[in-house]
């Protein structure tokens, strides 16, 4: 056994273990710390695959990003979450099923896949090209190819990020904000009276 | 010797663990998502497989795109979760049932 194998074998049960953890643990802490896990072992995956660069992404992406503001939503907000267990059992026959037929068509539909005319499978993992890194060879193609649909993602991410704001954002009565204009607005005039008041008066403000 | 083969079986497992989380935590939105997450994961873990043996950075790129998907997804989702709790209380989402639809 290489090491290789060893390693497809090691991330392959780590990754499906701590994936049935993120689903079946009772605290939905404990759901996304098993949901890093099962990201770090998928980005193992692709480095036995060869892919480098998107192995670094995830992690950086997912576990850096996308697990931490999970984590933030769940420790900020105050859930029962006993309460959103019930049903557990009720639900568990059936999912049971669906993921069995959907288990077992996609076995068969790969099954019974073979690659079309002209399409040449290597038996054994292709990198890239001679004298280019991974992250080069995604680079000459992502930047020259798919120039535009790489400005879509962006674009993507920016409306996602502005939906965000705008679904988040509240204004909450009876908070002192700072208006620049009405600063700049103000004279002497408005501002400042003079008063002789007479004694034991006072001044009427 | 690993082959294509032994890739597709851990990503359809992974899928399949994605679904079955969706059904069996259908009151808890947070773990919906996450198994939402699990979903994209192992698809792109075909994408990455498929892209290193038949040669081709394609699918290494539309796994990049699909990572990009997820992270804005995982944001929208979160956000409209937080609005959801501040509005109800609570995050059971078996019956939203405010706007009547």
């Amino acid at each position: 056994m290489t090491t290789a194998v060893f390693a497809f074998y090691l991330f392959a049960t780590v990754l499906l273990t701590s994936a049935v953890m993120v689903i079946m643990s009772r605290n939905p802490v404990h759901s996304v710390l098993w949901l890093i896990v099962a990201f770090f072992n998928a980005g193992g995956l692709f480095i036995l695959l060869g892919a480098e660069f998107l192995a670094m992404l995830l992690i950086i992406v997912y576990v850096g990003a996308v697990a931490v503001l999970f984590l933030f939503v769940v420790m900020m907000l105050d859930i029962d979450f006993a309460e959103l267990r019930t049903g557990f059992a009720r639900y568990l026959p059936l999912g049971l099923a669906v993921a069995g037929v959907i288990f077992a068509e996609i076995v068969l539909a790969v099954g019974a896949w073979t690659p079309g005319a002209g399409v040449a499978m290597n038996d054994r993992l292709a990198g890239p090209p001679e004298g280019m890194t991974n992250t080069q060879w995604i680079g000459s193609v992502l930047y020259t190819d798919y120039l535009f649909v790489f400005q879509a993602a962006g674009l993507v991410l920016l409306v996602a990020m502005i939906g965000a704001i705008v679904l988040t954002h509240r204004q909450r009565p009876g908070t002192k904000r700072q208006d620049i204009g009405q600063q700049v607005a103000r004279t002497p005039a408005g501002a400042v009276h003079k008063a002789q008041p007479g004694s034991g008066q006072g001044v009427e403000l | 010797m690993i082959g294509l083969s032994h890739y597709l079986t851990v990503s359809a497992a992974l899928f399949v663990l994605g679904v079955l989380g969706i059904f069996i935590n259908r009151k808890n939105v947070i773990i919906i998502l996450m198994s939402i997450e699990l979903i994209l994961l192992a698809v792109n873990i075909n994408f990455v497989a498929f892209s290193a043996y038949l040669q081709q950075v394609h699918g290494q790129i539309f796994a990049m795109f699909v990572l990009t998907v997820a992270a804005g997804e995982a944001a929208i989702g979160l956000a409209i979760l937080v609005i959801y709790f501040r509005n109800r209380g609570t995050i059971a989402v078996d019956g939203p049932d405010m706007m009547k639809g």
